[in-house]
């Protein structure tokens, strides 16, 4: 299988000012990950409010350059290029946001809305970028008579279903898709998943899927990472990682999820504590002050990602 | 007795659009002790109702009920004196977002206090041991100079935390929790759902859950009342629910969720979207969105009761009218 994209060692630091009279601070919001992402498959980034998950999707498009490290694209490092294939590149790689509420032009017609990615990136004729809006709109479940429509007209779904489209309009080869089912009703997240795995088959694209609900990550991912404050502590083969997960974050993140049903999946004590902040890391495994297994060696010294059993995982006791 | 008993009970607003009717002649009566689970998509009334029994609803919306009684108390007649007492006191409730629910410009120890002053006239050393032992029960680490913490110096699961010592400052015998874990990470969502269970047994209150999330009623509730469109389609305890549900809906949105979809590639899902103001059909209200409808689904179903709950179908055998 083709490696569509990869990243090494990735990291992306901010530095934040903590006010007059005192230093400044850096946040390591993505703090060495790598991984790849195949054509055609889905990988899911995984993890909880300040993992680094929604930095990574805006160094994978490009939104922000990397601190440190490499993102290579169809074989080639992509971390600076010349400015004139810099726009054939952020073509190649399109982001959904979450809210769909917000992603869009509130004063945009539809139909504008899917062409202006055309506008911008191509020298399309009008009556061509409307046609091609159209037949998108079609792709992605939406009726070709409701092109004259303002977003406010569309449900919650359906304003998903045009962000989608927007992101499809430059055939790109990876979409980069930021929580996008969790603002949705139940119903309607099936028919968006059930959409996504659609256009994945049809167009041959990769997804990078950023998700905090596991259920939905079960169903639609080929590749897991979970994060944990800027790392990734375990990545994967999804089945490897949901039946036998080895990173203790893994298995909390999996026992602490509702269910209807209780699988026999294994169970941890619920996590004490709060999830540390960015700023102020504790030492050694990030990890260490809210796990039940942590010994004495973990608050010292940070894990290095290595194999076991198929999977990477970043724990000294796996 | 049901410490909460509610029959008929219908909310309409005034829009500019005409009347929108966003409850629509429900049912509802929890035990005491009992948590029941309320779960429906947006849209469906679900907060609607749980401030309609707070009495916390804008001026534009009328309440009608044909009994609305809180431990044999009538509700709808309540003087505006003895609804203050009454919320706050013996009825609580947990909002969504815990970070907006909070006054920003008072401490927590304030806004905790000032329950506790209001309803049981507590003052000075009194009150800030019980503010204290409040912060201790719902497990915030250090208590005693989280009181003159300001909201913004808090996380969001410690906001939750601190809005459930608020809410069951004065021992209420209900407490509602309208999606209390929505908006916090899934480790935080774990620890919340546990302290509020262990809150519930010790004290043996009952408690509303409201949610839009399967997973959490599954394992809180012991009865669940699904609603569709302003009218509850299903109410039955939760293993029956979640093993045999009885209503198309009910159906339709458990086998939507991906958690049962293990292997199979496509989800099922339910066609179209939820009515919405102007498009409420006539009859069935999920009969145009119903695989299973037929012509008998035009008119208004009749509750069908049976062993252990029931359903608004006309499909499901046993239906009375």
């Amino acid at each position: 299988m083709t490696v569509i994209l990869e990243a090494r060692n990735l990291k992306r630091h901010y530095r934040v000012k903590r006010g007059l009279f005192r230093a400044p601070a850096t946040v390591k919001a993505v703090d060495g990950a790598s991984f790849t992402v195949r054509a055609g498959k889905t990988l899911a980034v995984v993890g909880e409010s300040g993992c680094g998950k929604s930095t990574l999707a805006r160094l994978l498009t490009r939104i922000e350059a990397p601190t440190e490290g490499t993102i290579h694209f169809d074989g080639r490092d992509i971390t600076s290029v010349p400015k004139a294939d810099e726009k054939a590149l952020r073509r190649a790689v399109q982001m959904v946001f979450q809210n769909p509420y917000g992603s869009l032009n509130p004063r945009q017609k539809v139909a504008d809305i899917l062409a202006e990615p055309l506008l911008i990136n191509t020298d399309m004729a009008k009556a061509e970028r409307r046609d091609r809006a159209i037949a998108m709109m079609e792709k992605v479940g939406l009726r070709p008579d409701q092109a004259d429509r303002y977003p406010h007209m569309f449900s919650g779904g359906q304003r998903q279903r045009i962000a989608i489209a927007r992101a499809l309009m430059l055939d790109p080869r990876v979409v980069v898709a930021d929580e996008p089912v969790s603002a949705l009703d139940i119903s309607i997240q099936a028919q968006v998943l059930n959409l996504m795995m659609d256009l994945q088959d049809e167009f041959g694209l990769a997804y990078v899927f950023i998700s905090h609900d596991l259920s939905v990550v079960r169903h639609i991912a080929d590749e897991v990472m979970v994060m944990y404050l800027g790392r990734p502590v375990e990545q994967g083969p999804k089945d490897t990682i949901f039946t036998d997960p080895r990173h203790p974050y893994t298995r909390a993140l999996l026992a602490a999820m509702p269910r209807v049903h209780r699988g026999g999946a294994p169970e941890l004590p619920p996590l004490s504590g709060e999830l540390p902040s960015p700023m102020d890391p504790p030492p050694g495994c990030a990890f260490h002050k809210r796990c039940p297994l942590a010994q004495p060696r973990c608050a010292q010294e940070i894990p290095e990602p290595r194999t076991v059993d198929g999977r990477m995982v970043a724990c000294h006791l796996a | 007795m049901p410490l909460l008993d509610i029959k008929d009970l219908s909310v309409t607003f005034a829009t500019a659009r005409g009347p929108f009717r966003a409850v629509d002649g429900i049912d509802l009566s929890v035990e005491p002790g009992e948590v029941l689970g309320i779960v429906g998509e947006s849209g469906s009334g679900k907060s609607v109702t749980s401030l309609a029994v707070l009495g916390l609803l804008a001026d534009n919306a009328s309440v009608t009920a044909g009994r609305m009684q809180f431990d044999g108390q009538d509700l709808l007649t309540l003087s505006p004196k003895a609804r203050r007492r009454l919320n706050g006191g013996q009825v609580a409730m947990i909002f969504q977002e815990p970070m907006s629910s909070l006054n920003p410009c008072f401490t927590v120890g304030f806004q905790i206090g000032e329950t506790l002053a209001q309803h049981e006239g507590l003052s000075g050393k009194a009150l800030r041991h019980r503010c204290i032992a409040l912060l201790e029960q719902v497990g915030i680490p250090a208590p005693e100079s989280r009181l003159s913490a300001f909201p913004h110096q808090l996380s969001g699961g410690m906001s939750q935390r601190v809005m459930i010592a608020m809410a069951i400052a004065c021992n209420p015998r209900l407490l509602i929790a309208d999606e209390p874990t929505t908006a916090l990470d899934v480790t935080i969502q774990r620890q919340i759902l546990d302290l509020l269970r262990d809150l519930q047994r010790e004290r043996g209150m009952a408690m509303i859950l409201i949610t839009h999330d399967m997973g959490v009623v599954a394992e809180s509730a012991h009865r669940v009342q699904v609603m569709y469109a302003g009218q509850v389609v299903e109410n039955r305890p939760a293993d029956s629910l979640f093993t045999a549900p009885r209503h198309p809906y009910t159906a339709a949105l458990l086998d939507a969720l991906p958690e049962r979809a293990v292997g199979r590639r496509r989800l099922p899902t339910i066609a179209g979207t939820v009515p919405g103001i102007t498009d409420r059909p006539t009859g069935c209200l999920f009969q145009p969105r119903c695989g299973l409808a037929d012509d008998r689904c035009g008119t208004r179903p009749p509750l069908a009761t049976d062993g252990d709950g029931w359903t608004r179908c006309v499909r499901v055998e046993g239906a009375t009218a």
